[in-house]
């Protein structure tokens, strides 16, 4: 599934933009120490002095030398570092003023190996592609359901952590329109690697669009190889981890796997891991760990043609 | 500066041949198990902690191959975190602690002028615990069941919910066992450094290397602690049910992490420490020259051990901590950099009022310096907090630790092996041979991991098995890959080096650096009780000294041995001043501290099995002790 980037040198948020001057400035001025220090590293010891060369200690030339060691070695290192200790705190301070304010917006859940989305003003639930508006500042509160994650997209803001027993938050207010990846920043087991999302960032008015959508139930579709999917949905035990909200065949809330209310409007499969396409959907349902070893759903067993219909009904499912 | 050191009167025949008696030990099996000289002991910590680099190596070689391209299929998810988790446990606790205490039994009394360490016994019963403890975690790995959270084992992953295996056990209970010989090295070498130092080496004679042994035996003896009391309690939590770490019984992962640190961050001083020791001799040596800033060097040691003990949080800038605290340890953290700076300029004044000379072991020093450098400075910028929010946990952070971790211990050490060499084995190393490994060693490490600091950037987590195509990291990757079997090469060039040196290398004389500390005093290996007669210290580099200062007495060494009734024995010498004290007498070889290391380890490890072991393992501790403690029969008495 391709994205528009996923490199904090690519910042697309004023956050991820003064984390990425910071990162600038403090390689200028490591870059100019490290020059100068192997420099005279380099000369100290290819310079060809010859045998003969005084090697008593003179106290007078001893002192100097000393004097050199605490200027170079203590003092401007102490003096660049105090600078940096400001420039840290300037940006840290610059990044936490956005966090003052209201209610959250969004809860992503992290859950071993996806991201539970949850819009808490529209009711919109959705898993592993987070829309947001552009222009806006989203605050997202971040949790989790079973052990730590930690909710990364380099190119809107750092990393935060996702522990038990507690709550962050983070605000995002992408600049741009595009869609950026994200990562779980925490190793999470044996899936932590393709966890992965999609941030995808839209003008307001498609996300209110996208949002409204992703809010109501699911539509009831006539076809009748539909209503057979739907059907083999309900007997092979799908709606115990999965969720369908609404329609003919509402399930009880469960949040073990990724809300299917919508899935077919999503662009992935398996946490930002292969694109959502019937190929890839029929794959997913007879044997996860092909695509994702150690992902928590069980293979599911099927013939062919309930295949085809439960395949058909999630495709309903816009 | 003269080469010639303190006049050796040639001790008399009758006295070597007392000396051998004592001290020497049978040429058998048996004999060779129950040695527990400082040197017998440390050769074995030397050598299986090689052994466990070699492993550890393997492993992450092994982890490179996967990450080469994305999709690999080298490794499953399964055992790329049993690889990973055993990687970073093997170097952390399997090597680098052990090889750096080793290095310094070795050394220390050779550098102090003593004839063994303060407890020889508790030396042997030290690498006992060291060898079971690892030899079965390495069980629990070869049969496919090891432990596979992290060396730094977060809870709630690594609780018994997440982990219902038993690797995690085994990592809890092997650990917590091991750093009960972390914790006795660490009493050794506080006591020797403190009362076995030769006559008139008060403490600001004391070599530097001994003073970073000391400075890190005292952090290990605060640090140990922590780490002990945490695995103990997840050991608790995984396997009686109490509830420290878990949150819906109103416990805290986030302790877990707290006590992991306060432990982990000066543990990455603790490798670091007698890295810097070495340096400071090898620069010292091969400047030729005294050094510079012996004062400042001593005091920035002493500032790192108590700073790091105050920056465990920069591991946890991510949890969501308040931001007050997290500006207080971003300061602390960067300014741990000041003492590291300090150090750095005085080896290079030494150089530059030096007269260079670049063999091997300096070589590795310019190396240790500049990856050293380099990954002081990415450790600046992660301190930063916004910044490390981007680059925590991802290849960015593993480049860093890995610059400062190899650069800070491996170049070093490396540096140390070329140095030490023909002291310890009597035999010169192939000088060509070794320029050209540096080389490739230096070149393969940079290869390997300079490209992580982009890949970390672009968004590749670490502790990743596998990463998609799409995500563009695979030539980055695959650069890092190439570096790492250059590096390797480099490695098994050394080794190499190692090899058909100790065979046929040039034999060695005592001093042929024309070095400056009392190791290079006696001969190339040194003989079993290593000094013949406990010399006289009055300078800072005893063997560069012309002569004694006008106004000390003209003594030289001082014979100690009754040849009546000839027993082992060192000197006992004052804290500060290293004034003549008492004489010790010293045990000698005895099987007891293995049988005491084997009973203790039935009861520890066997408490994972069943109960059982513990009460049986109970019984054989007190039965080893009492074998310990029993007074030699009278007639052996001296």
């Amino acid at each position: 599934m391709n994205d528009d980037g996923h490199s904090m040198l690519a910042p697309a948020s004023d956050a991820a933009s003064s984390i990425a001057t910071l990162w600038w400035l403090m390689l200028g001025i490591a870059g100019a120490v490290f020059v100068l220090v192997i420099g005279l590293y380099g000369y100290a010891a290819l310079r060809r002095r010859g045998d003969a060369a005084s090697d008593d200690d003179d106290p007078a030339s001893m002192r100097r030398a000393q004097r050199l060691v605490l200027l170079g070695g203590g003092v401007v290192p102490a003096v660049i570092l105090v600078g940096m200790t400001a420039l840290t705190i300037v940006t840290l301070d610059r990044l936490l003023t956005e966090h003052h304010g209201s209610e959250a917006d969004v809860e992503v859940i992290g859950h071993q190996f996806w991201w539970e989305i949850r819009y808490l003003g529209s009711g919109a639930v959705t898993a592993n592609e987070l829309h947001l508006p552009v222009g806006r500042p989203t605050r997202v509160r971040l949790r989790t359901a079973d052990v730590i994650h930690s909710f990364w997209v380099p190119r809107l803001h750092g990393k935060m952590d996702m522990t038990p027993g507690r709550t962050t938050e983070l605000v995002l207010h992408p600049r741009e329109a595009g869609t950026y990846r994200g990562f779980c920043g925490e190793f999470c087991g044996l899936q932590h690697s393709l966890m992965g999302l999609l941030v995808i960032a839209q003008p307001p008015d498609r996300f209110a669009e996208w949002q409204q959508a992703q809010a109501r139930p699911a539509e009831v579709s006539t076809d009748a190889r539909v209503a057979i999917g739907a059907d083999v949905f309900a007997r092979a035990d799908c709606g115990l981890c999965h969720a369908v909200r609404g329609g003919a065949r509402s399930t009880p809330p469960a949040d073990v796997g990724p809300d299917l209310t919508h899935v077919a409007s999503r662009r992935t499969l398996g946490s930002a891991t292969v694109p959502n396409t019937v190929q890839h959907l029929r794959q997913w349902i007879i044997d996860p760990h092909r695509l994702k070893p150690g992902v928590r759903m069980p293979a599911t067993r099927l013939p062919d043609e309930e295949l085809d219909a439960l395949v058909a009904y999630l495709e309903s499912l816009r | 500066m003269s080469a010639a050191g303190p006049a050796a009167i040639a001790p008399s025949d009758a006295i070597r041949a007392a000396l051998e008696r004592v001290w020497g030990r049978e040429r058998s099996f048996v004999g060779a198990l129950s040695a527990v000289n400082h040197r017998a002991v440390a050769t074995r910590y030397m050598v299986t902690a090689a052994v466990f680099f070699v492993l550890g190596g393997i492993q992450a070689l092994v982890i490179r191959t996967q990450l080469a391209q994305p999709g690999l299929e080298v490794l499953g998810p399964e055992a790329y975190n049993q690889f990973f988790t055993m990687h970073g446990t093997t170097m952390m606790f399997l090597f680098a602690v052990p090889m750096m205490e080793g290095i310094g039994m070795y050394l220390i009394p050779l550098m102090i002028g003593a004839r063994d360490m303060a407890f020889p016994r508790l030396n042997a019963f030290g690498y006992w615990v060291y060898l079971f403890a690892g030899v079965t975690l390495y069980l629990s790995f070869f049969v496919g069941n090891g432990p596979d959270s992290g060396w730094f084992n977060y809870v709630p992953l690594a609780g018994k919910s997440f982990a219902s295996g038993s690797g995690i056990d085994f990592w809890v209970t092997t650990i917590t066992f091991l750093e009960v010989a972390a914790l006795v090295a660490a009493i050794e070498i506080v006591v020797t450094v403190m009362k076995l130092r030769a006559p008139g080496m008060a403490m600001h004679r004391v070599p530097l290397f001994v003073w970073s042994q000391l400075v890190m035996a005292v952090m290990i003896l605060f640090a140990m602690p922590p780490l002990i009391l945490a695995s103990l309690m997840l050991g608790l939590d995984r396997m009686t049910g109490t509830h420290f770490f878990n949150v819906g019984a109103g416990g805290d992962p986030v302790l877990w992490q707290h006590l992991f640190w306060v432990f982990g961050h000066p543990e990455v001083y603790i490798i670091l420490l007698p890295a810097l020791g070495i340096v400071s001799s090898v620069v010292t040596v091969f400047a030729r020259r005294r050094i510079v800033g012996y004062s400042l060097i001593v005091l920035s040691m002493i500032a790192i051990g108590f700073l790091s003990f105050g920056l465990w949080i920069h591991h946890m800038f991510t949890v969501g901590l308040p931001a007050m605290g997290l500006t207080f340890f971003a300061a602390a953290s960067m300014m741990i950099a000041v003492p590291s700076g300090v150090q750095i300029f005085c080896w290079l004044a030494t150089l530059w009022l030096g007269r260079p000379s670049l063999k091997t072991p300096l070589l590795y020093v310019l190396g240790f310096v500049f990856v050293f450098v380099a990954g002081g400075l990415t450790g600046v910028m992660v301190a930063a907090v916004p910044f490390d929010w981007q680059v925590h946990d991802s290849h960015f952070v593993v480049a860093h630790f890995h610059y400062v971790l190899i650069g800070g211990a491996v170049f070093p050490f490396l540096a140390g092996l070329h140095f030490w060499f023909p002291k310890v084995v009597g035999r010169t190393m192939h000088e060509g041979l070794g320029k050209l490994a540096f080389w490739i060693v230096f070149v393969g490490f940079n290869i390997t991991f300079f490209p992580l600091h982009q890949l970390g950037m672009e968004g590749m987590p670490r502790r990743v098995y596998t990463y998609l195509p799409e995500t563009g990291w695979g030539f980055l990757n695959l650069v890092s890959t190439a570096g790492a079997y250059l590096l390797t090469l480099g490695l098994l060039l050394v080794l190499w080096n190692v090899y058909r040196s100790a065979r046929s290398g040039a034999s060695a004389s005592a001093n042929p650096w024309n070095a400056d500390t009392l190791e290079w005093s006696i001969a190339s290996p040194p003989p079993v009780f290593n000094f013949a007669e406990i010399p006289v210290v009055h300078d800072r580099h005893p063997l560069w000294s012309a002569a004694a200062p006008d106004d000390a007495p003209e003594l030289v060494g001082l014979e100690l041995i009754d040849l009546e009734r000839p027993r082992r024995e060192t000197l006992a010498t004052t804290v500060l001043d290293a004034q003549p004290a008492s004489r010790r007498v010293l045990p000698g070889p005895t099987l007891w501290p293995m049988a005491l290391a084997a009973s203790v380890a039935v009861l520890v490890i066997g408490s994972m099995i069943d109960l059982w072991f513990v009460a049986i393992g109970a019984v054989l501790t007190i039965i080893s002790m009492i074998g310990w403690l029993r007074p030699p029969r009278r007639e052996a008495l001296p």
